[in-house]
This record gives C-alpha cells, structure tokens and sequence, in this order.
C-alpha cells in the first residue's frame, strides 16, 4: 500500500517544530526514526496533512549525565542506548533490554522517545522506562513539563501526551553499588514482539532486597508495573521460597490478555515462568 | 540408456560440479529487472477494492465519487471485464466428478471470501489508485460463512449450483484392509491437523499487461514461473491468436509453486489492458499476498497402522478432508494435493493393504493449491509419526521399526498398493547413511545424560518418497494444456560461443546455471562460453517450464540431447575444413581435437567464423546447421520417484513450550547430480520451508472466515537465527529413463522435514503423556498437550 499524500517539513528547532503542529490545527505528526509511523502511513492506518521531521533537532539528540541522572535525548537511536557506556554503567536494565528490540535495521532508525511515545505495550523500553521509574519530559508551545513514568502510560497507544506535545528527554536515576537488574523476554522468534517479556531493577544487599520494581511488557493494554509482586518481595530475603510466593501473587495480579497465537492463560503462566528465572537471576547476581 | 557417463576431471565436464551461478551477481548488485522495476510508456497502475466478508451478497457498488477523482483513469467491476473474459473452472479429466464453480476476474453477484477483489481502478500511480479505492462503496450483506473444514461436509451448499461443498471425493482400496487390521498384534491411530501456510516469496506476485489493440497483440511482462501455460490461458480467456500473446517472466524471486496458478487480479488488470489499450501495472503488497496468493495444506487426517508381532506393517487405512477454498484453482486444480497425500501414503514401506478416503472440501477462503512439495509433507508426517507410535508402542527403536518395513532396494522394481510405479529407489542405503551421519548411537547416549538433568532432548527421523519428473499423465491426460514436454534452442555465434533459449524457467533455484553446465558438458567447452535465456514465450519453444521438480530432469535432458545434436553439427562442418571423419573427431576445451590422441586440430571460433563467413571455401551442397531446436518428453515411468531420509534434533523447554531446533540431517537420492551446490541450497531451502511449517507458519481464520494474521508481524517465517545446521548427504540412483539420469531435488527438504521435527518433539515428550499431532507445534500446544496450561 502506498500512503496518502501528506506535507512534510524539517524545522531547525524544537519550537519551530511545536508552532508547526499548532499551525497544522492539529492535523500533523511528529516524525524521527519512522519505524512505527511508517508503516502506519502506509497502511493507510494514520494520514497526517503534515509530517514534522524532529530527526536533526541537536536538542534532542544524546546521552549525558545531568542533575544525578542519566538524560536520554528523544532522538536517541536504539542502536545508541546498545552501544552506550554510559547507559552500560548508570542504567544497566536498559542495556540488557536493547539487544531484544526488534533487528538491527530496526535500531539503526528507531528512537527512544519515539518508542515511548507510540506506548506499544509489547516494546521494550516503555516497560523499562516503567521499571526504571523514569521521568518523561514533555514540550509544548505552553512550555516543559516532567511526568513519571508510573503516570505516562495510560490505555493501549494513549499517554500522558497531550496534542502537539513532544517528549525531548527522558531522565533515569542512576545505578549504585546495590543495583541488580535482569531483563529476558520470551519470543517465538528472535526480534519479534515478545508473547511476555519483563524486567527488574533492584537494590540489594546480599539476598535481601531493598528495593524492587519489575514491569512487563506484552500482557496488557499498557506496560505494567506489579506492584503487589515488588511488595512481596521487598523488604525480605530473595529465597527460591520468597520467589515462588511472588510467582503466585503475579498469578493473580496479572489480567493478561489473548491474541490468535496465544491464550491469556498460556501468558499468565509464561509470565510466572519468566519471573522465577528473572529472580532466580537476581538471587544467584548473574 | 544412461550412454552419459561424465568424468568429472575431463576439461569442460561441468556434470557433478559445484559451480556458481551466473546470474548471482548481477543480481546481488541489485541489478536485477523484475516485473516491479519495469517502467512503460502511458503505463497506469492498478489497486483493488476487496471484499471485507468471507461470504456475501453483493447488494450495491458506487464508483462514481472514485471515478471523479483527478488521476484516476477508470474503474471496473465484475460486468466490465466478464464481458471480454471467458470464465474458468478449476477442474481436470482425470477427476472424476470434481467440480468448482466458474470463475471471472471481478465478482458479478457474490463475493466468496474475504480478501477477494471486487473492484479494479486503474489510475496514474498506485497511490492515486488507492485514494480512490477508499471513495468506492460497495454494500455487501453478509451471508454465513463456510470456515470449518469439517463442517463443510455437512453443511448446507455454500452455493445452489454446487449441490453441496465437496469439490471432489476419492477412495482407494487395494483390497484386505480389514482383515488385516482384525489379523493384526498391533493397531496404532492418530488424528492429524495440518495447518494452512502460503509461499511468502520474496518478490510478491507482479504483472505489467500491455495489449496493443492496433495488433491485437498482448504483452504480458508477468511474474510466473509458467509464462507458455500463461500463454495459453491470456489466448483463449481473451480470445486473442495465441502467437499474439506474449508473456515475458523476467527475473522471479521466488515462486515455489504459487506462482503458476491463476489469479483473478491478474485476469483483470489484463482485461483492463485491453479495455484502455495502455499498459498496466500491478504489483501485489504483502497484505493482498496474504489473502490473494493460494494458501497450502489445510488436512485433517486419520490414519491406521496395522502390524504384526514382529513389527511388520501389513496395512494402512487413511481418511483426509482438506480444506480448499471458495474455488478450485485454476489450471490445475485444488484437488491434486489432496490426490497426491492419499497416493503417498506409506510410500517407503512394504505392505500390499490400502485404503483411504479422500475428501476435499469448500471453504469461504482464499483458494488452496500447489506449494512446494504437494501432499508430500502431509503423507510424509502421517506415515511416520505412525509408524514412531507403532515403534513405541512395540519398544522398537525408530530405525529398527524402518529397517524391518522398507521396501528392499534390491526388489526394484515396485508397484505402490496406491499405484505408483517405482524404477529404483534407495531406502535402505539411505536409511543406514542416515543414521551414521547422525551419530545415532552417541545422539542417544547425550539424550539420555540429559534428560538426567532435566533437559528434554528428541531424536526424530523420517522417510520420504518424491514425485519428479511428470510425465503428461500429471496435467495433460486430465484436459489441462500443460506441456510436460520442454524445448531448447542452441545456437552457435560467429565467435564460437552458445547461444542458449529453453522452456524450462528461473525463479533464483539455478536452472540457467544447470542448464549451461549440461550444454558446455556436452559440447565440450568453457561455461562462459554458453548463455541461458528463460522465461520468453516469443523467443524460446513452448515447454512446461518449471514446477513439480521438473527443471533438472526434463529441461536438463532437453538441454543433454539439444547440445549433442549441435556437437554433432559442428564435427560435420570441421570434417569438410580438416577432411576428416567427424566420428573421429570431439569438441574439448573449445578446440575440435582428435578423439583418440586429444591433438587440437582447429578452435571452435575458427571453425564459426569459416561456416558463417567464409562458406565459399567449404565443398559444394554444404549447408552448415549451426543452430539446432530439440524438444524432449518424458517416456518411461510416468514419474521419476526419488526417496531420502531426514533426522532432526530439538530440545524443548517444558516450562515454556518453547523448542529449538539444535541440528537437521538429509539423505537424498536425486538420482545424477548436476550441480551439489545447488541441490544442497535447494535441500536447505526446502527443509526450512518444512521446518516453518513444522513450528511457525499458520494462515489463522476466525470463525467468520477472516484471516486473523495477514502480516509478516503476526505470520511467522522461519528465520535464520530459528533454523538449525542442515548436514546433507547424497545418494545417486540416476533414472534410466533419461541419457541424464537426473530426478528432481527442489521438494526433497520439504517432503520430511515437518515428519522428522514431529517426531522429534514427540521423541522429547515421551514420559510426559502428551503427543503433538498438530502443525506447527507452536508453544501453546506443546504446553496444552503437556497439560500445563
């Protein structure tokens, strides 16, 4: 399929790009790698008059440390959280998460903003971003305004994101001597959308754990946070009994839903399986 | 007779030999011309509007508002394009009381699945095309739709003319099925489900129709496999002198059989060719590929395995209803895959009792028909996953149940309890070279050190039969105007090379490679020398082309006997240079020597250049043949059978379902070799495309007849991190029939290789109760049948 015909423009800054959508009354996308935008315009699923090219804006470009936090630019490609020591060193769940996002083709053009933005509830790092309770900062022609994670994610494709409003970075708390992260998913084939997949991240002294959040991604209409497990488990020694206990609590906070390959019932019980291997990786600090 | 006997150390013997293809690199560099790239004057482009129903009534279409848009040139509904169009019914001759409704390019009362085309717009670039499809409103009512195979049988007719849904029944009965299952120690049963999957190639299905009315001459620049049977079929179903149509397959990436049959957008953007008299082009997206490209398998079977107390079998009893769509398709039916998984049931083995019960059946989905490996895989998997229940049931090892059932390969040859005749096959060399590549002995040592730990390893292996070769008895015998025959044209250029024009055709498998390595073997120069031209019925002789594993074996015997008439030629005309007896003298190296002492006597080029400059100095009358045409059938057996075995190893990850494919093996016995480069990559082709089926590939449908997975995220093809080493070994038992002795290799990895991983995940399962005999065995049904979930 072929898309419809739009307009297309590359502003020179991050406000040009704002007044353009404000411009466009709202009939315009913004666009950077173009890995789920594209295909939607040619499936005709979207049909924006006006396509704003964000992809050059230095604004938005980069990893840094700022303020005690890891900054992620919205512009930053998959290929660069991958690749990055910086995010290696101060966000280690990230960087086990990047090598399951899609193919390389994929990671080459795809953004990390962008990737929060869409809200797929099956990719990576919007569960991640949750895991890492993660600040989302957000501009509009009214100004900047931050969100965490825990309130940006609201229905399937729908965020905190308000019409015209565009993530610019992406602020992560920096990892310290206790953190313990893990991250797998489960897909029938490599780089495809995970039937479940989660992630953790943690402080920990020894086996007690101080400090728990895993989000997965794949079993709702949103990334998911599961609170009641973290609550389990926090608090307590990391024990192959405590992470039974959690795998039954996750049985009953998980409301997963089915698609033509696979039952809720089948993800609920492959979430549970995923989470015993993630806390056993966790317990035994590989 | 097998007069061939090629040493392989002799200059320009190029039969045996692992060489490139000379197409790779051209095409590599992206200089390839498919149908895609092909830009004409005046050309338009085409989009459908498609049915979104499964089953329904067409109550309404309004073209008016798509007709005004600015680019749009027109627009045709089902009346437009019947009116020029002869309508086509899927069934052949030879079976008997098969039916399926006519068919026309566009719809005319009813739509018939969902995904079927209804409106063509024909418009100055596909984007326009497709603003104008969404002005297009077509009110359809719904009407129930057929989408359980089982169902079907009993259901009411999905159409008043049909009477009921069954396209065409069949029974085979060798006579004492019965008494033997009575007679029997051991009785084994299984119910199998075979999905529906399609071809995904490469290049999706694509055609420039370009009619020319002040000739009324057509141009079909078409991606097919089959552009004579394209020929035909654009003649007769347009009423246009078959010698002024022409059908050009440029290069093709990839068919494997979904490219021959035919599709109504195809007729259409045909038919509106010759409405506007301008060219038009029409490319398939992947979402129309999903539900437009023909669909394979779709089977539920039964089958029964008799046996005696020492593991003999002594009778097979069969029941397949498989599922083919709205329509039989057409020219070759949907009936043949169903008719070839009945016939090769039990193929390997020796035991005379045989029935089955075939049925094929309507559906409100896209047409089923030929994929690579018809029925094969099908016949494959449920003989051998009996034959493993059987050894199981009676503590037989799988290799010691199949060494006691094969058919000895001294005992050739045989008629099949199904009627096939087999001119040699090589089961238990196969078997035994099987098993030793495998490492069997120390593979079941590690799987049982394993499974002590917890890890669930499966040894799985499986036995096949390959039909290759067809003679007319497959298409023709049935009414069909399918050529089992193929042509080559040689020619020889003033500078001593070989101009090269066959029937049989290039889809990326290597046919022009092996087609030049047959005519520079046989006339005894370098390869570079000889160039191939496919795929032009105005420029090459009507032949068959390529389907069915035909290429090697009919194309490349076409190809044998066209050079040796030309070799003879070219000797009679250096006998009058050198006043020498042409029996005493050969073509080497490009050079015409002396057979017995190997002295270059004068080049191929020199001799060129006398013949056709300087034909004053040859002896008087002389009238040098430097081109030759040659056309070959097949006579004999009607088909060549090839057989083989293949093993597969898995380990599967009971928590998760999850199963990876560790190792594949391949015996095969393809009878000559040409080239082992290539029959290698089209093993491992095909044992991938067995292996995504066995795992991965699944068209899913709801209840209401729509395809719920019509995309490559949700569709999954195997992938190279998926898909294991593939060890292949040969066997060669040329076939008699030919000077060539080759059979064919291209549905060989796809015959077995579903069985094999079957059995292999079965083999890891044994102990826990369950038994996969579904495909693909995806994780949820290992888990359902483990009983975890």
């Amino acid at each position: 399929m072929k898309a419809r015909a739009f307009d297309y423009m590359r502003p020179k800054c991050v406000q040009e790009a704002l007044e353009a959508f404000v411009s466009a009354d709202g009939d315009a996308s913004y666009i950077a790698g173009g890995q789920s935008l594209v295909p939607a315009l040619a499936l005709r699923l979207q049909a924006p008059g006006l396509l704003i090219d964000i992809a050059r804006l230095d604004e938005l470009r980069g990893l840094s440390i700022a303020d005690g936090h890891l900054r992620i630019g919205a512009t930053t490609r998959h290929c660069e959280i991958l690749g990055s020591d910086l995010v290696r060193e101060h966000a280690p769940l990230l960087a086990k998460a990047a090598p399951f996002v899609a193919h390389p083709a994929i990671r080459n053009k795809g953004t990390f903003g962008g990737s929060l933005a869409l809200a797929d509830p099956a990719s990576e790092f919007p569960a991640m971003t949750l895991a890492l309770d993660a600040i989302i900062e957000i501009a509009s022609v009214e100004g900047s305004r931050r969100v965490g994670a825990g309130d940006f994610f609201i229905d399937l494709y729908e965020t905190a994101l308000q019409p015209g409003e565009l993530i610019t970075a992406v602020y992560v708390s920096l990892a310290t001597a206790k953190t313990r992260t893990a991250f797998d998913e489960l897909a029938r084939r490599r780089g495809d959308y995970a039937i479940v997949g989660a992630g953790i991240d943690a402080e920990m002294q020894g086996d007690f754990v101080e400090r728990m959040r895993i989000a997965f991604l794949s079993v709702g209409s949103t990334p998911v946070r599961v609170g009641a497990v973290e609550a389990a488990l926090t608090g307590r020694q990391l024990t192959p009994q405590a992470i039974r206990q959690a795998q039954d609590v996750l049985g009953t906070e998980l409301d997963p839903v089915g698609d033509e390959h696979t039952p809720p019932e089948m993800r609920r019980h492959l979430a549970r399986v995923l989470l015993g291997r993630l806390l056993g990786r966790l317990e035994a600090n590989v | 007779m097998n007069a061939f006997a090629g040493s392989i150390d002799r200059p320009s013997s190029y039969i045996g030999r692992s060489v490139s293809r000379p197409n790779a690199k051209r095409l590599l560099e992206g200089r390839g011309r498919y149908v895609t790239d092909l830009v004409l004057p005046r050309m338009l482009h085409a989009a459908f509007v498609r049915s979104p129903y499964a089953h329904g009534k067409i109550v309404s279409i309004d073209i008016e508002e798509a007709k005004a848009l600015s680019g749009v040139c027109a627009v045709f509904t089902g009346e437009d394009l019947a009116s020029i169009c002869a309508p086509w019914t899927g069934t052949l001759g030879h079976f008997s009381n098969m039916k399926s409704l006519p068919q026309v390019p566009l719809p005319l009362g009813k739509v018939m699945w969902s995904g079927q085309p209804v409106v063509l717009i024909v418009a100055d670039s596909r984007a326009i095309a497709e603003d104008a499809a969404e002005l297009v409103i077509v009110d359809i009512e719904e009407l129930p739709a057929l989408a359980d195979p089982v169902q079907a049988m009993s259901a009411a007719a999905m159409s008043q003319e049909l009477g009921d849904n069954i396209c065409f029944a069949t029974k085979l009965d060798s006579g004492g099925v019965e008494e033997a299952l009575d007679a029997a120690d051991t009785t084994v049963e299984q119910s199998f489900v075979f999905g529906r999957h399609t071809a995904v190639t490469l290049e999706p299905r694509a055609i420039v129709a370009d009619y020319d009315p002040s000739e009324n001459r057509l141009t079909a620049h078409h991606a097919t496999q089959t552009p004579y049977q394209f020929q035909d079929i654009y003649s007769r179903h347009y009423d246009i002198p078959e010698a002024n149509v022409r059908v050009i397959a440029p290069d093709i990436g990839g068919s494997f059989g979904m490219k021959l049959h035919v599709y109504h957008e195809e007729m259409a953007v045909v038919g509106a060719s010759i409405l506007l008299g301008r060219p038009i082009k029409y490319v398939a997206d992947r979402m129309e590929s999903f539900v437009s490209d023909i669909h394979a398998r779709d089977h539920r079977v039964t089958g029964r395995l008799a046996l005696d107390r020492d593991g003999r079998i002594t009778a097979m009893d069969v029941d397949d209803v498989t599922a083919i769509g709205a329509f039989s398709s057409y020219p070759r039916t949907s009936a043949v895959e169903g008719n070839q998984v009945i016939r090769l049931m039990g193929a390997p083995y020796d035991f005379s009792s045989y029935r089955a019960n075939l049925s094929v059946v309507f559906q409100n989905k896209v047409q089923t028909s030929q994929y690579r490996a018809v029925g094969h895989p099908i016949a494959c998997a449920v003989t051998e996953c009996l034959v493993d229940a059987a050894a199981r049931e009676l503590s037989l090892d799988p290799f010691e149940i199949r060494e006691r059932n094969l058919i000895p390969d001294s005992s050739y040859p045989r008629t099949s309890p199904t009627g096939y005749q087999f001119e040699k096959l090589s089961h238990q060399v196969c078997l035994a070279r099987l098993k030793s590549i495998m490492n069997y002995d120390a593979l079941r040592a590690e799987q049982a050190g394993l499974r002590q730990k917890g890890i669930l390893r499966g040894i799985g292996i499986a036995l096949f039969v390959e039909i290759t070769n067809p003679s007319p008895a497959f298409y023709g015998v049935g009414g069909a105007r399918i050529s089992a025959q193929d042509g080559a044209i040689l020619k020889l250029t003033p500078s001593g090379e070989v101009h090269c024009s066959i029937s049989v055709t290039e889809q990326g498998q290597g046919t022009e490679t092996i087609i030049g390595q047959i005519v520079a073997d046989q006339l005894g120069i370098d390869r570079e020398k000889v160039r191939v031209m496919t795929g032009d019925t105005d420029t090459t002789p009507h032949g068959g082309a390529t389907w069915a594993c035909r290429g090697a074996g009919i194309g490349g015997e076409t190809a044998l006997q066209a050079a040796r008439k030309l070799k003879a030629n070219l000797l009679a005309v250096a006998g009058l240079i050198l006043q020498a007896q042409p029996g005493e003298l050969d073509i080497r190296a490009d050079w015409i020597v002396e057979t017995v002492t190997g002295q270059q006597r004068i080049s191929l080029a020199e001799v060129a250049r006398i013949a056709f400059f300087r034909s004053d100095t040859l002896p008087p009358e002389t009238q040098a043949q430097l081109s030759v045409v040659h056309h070959y059938a097949p006579q004999g057996y009607p088909f060549a059978f090839t057989n083989g075995a293949q093993g597969c190893l898995v380990e599967v990850d009971a928590e998760t379902g999850f199963v990876k494919i560790l190792k594949h093996w391949v015996v095969e016995d393809c009878g000559r070799i040409i080239n082992p480069l290539l029959v290698d990559e089209q093993v491992r082709g095909g044992v991938v495309q067995g292996l995504g089926a066995a795992f991965f590939e699944e068209c899913l449908y709801n209840e209401e007849g729509q395809l719920t997975n019509g995309s490559l995220a949700d569709y999954l093809v195997p992938m190279a991190c998926e898909m294991p080493d593939i060890e292949i070994s040969h066997v060669e038992t040329p076939t008699r029939d030919t000077e060539l002795g080759a059979k064919g290799c291209g549905e060989a990895g796809t015959a077995a290789a579903s069985a094999a991983a079957m059995n292999a995940v079965n083999d890891a399962l044994a102990g826990h109760g369950a038994v996969l005999t579904q495909i693909p065995m995806t994780p949820t049904r290992i888990l359902k049948a483990l009983g975890t979930i």
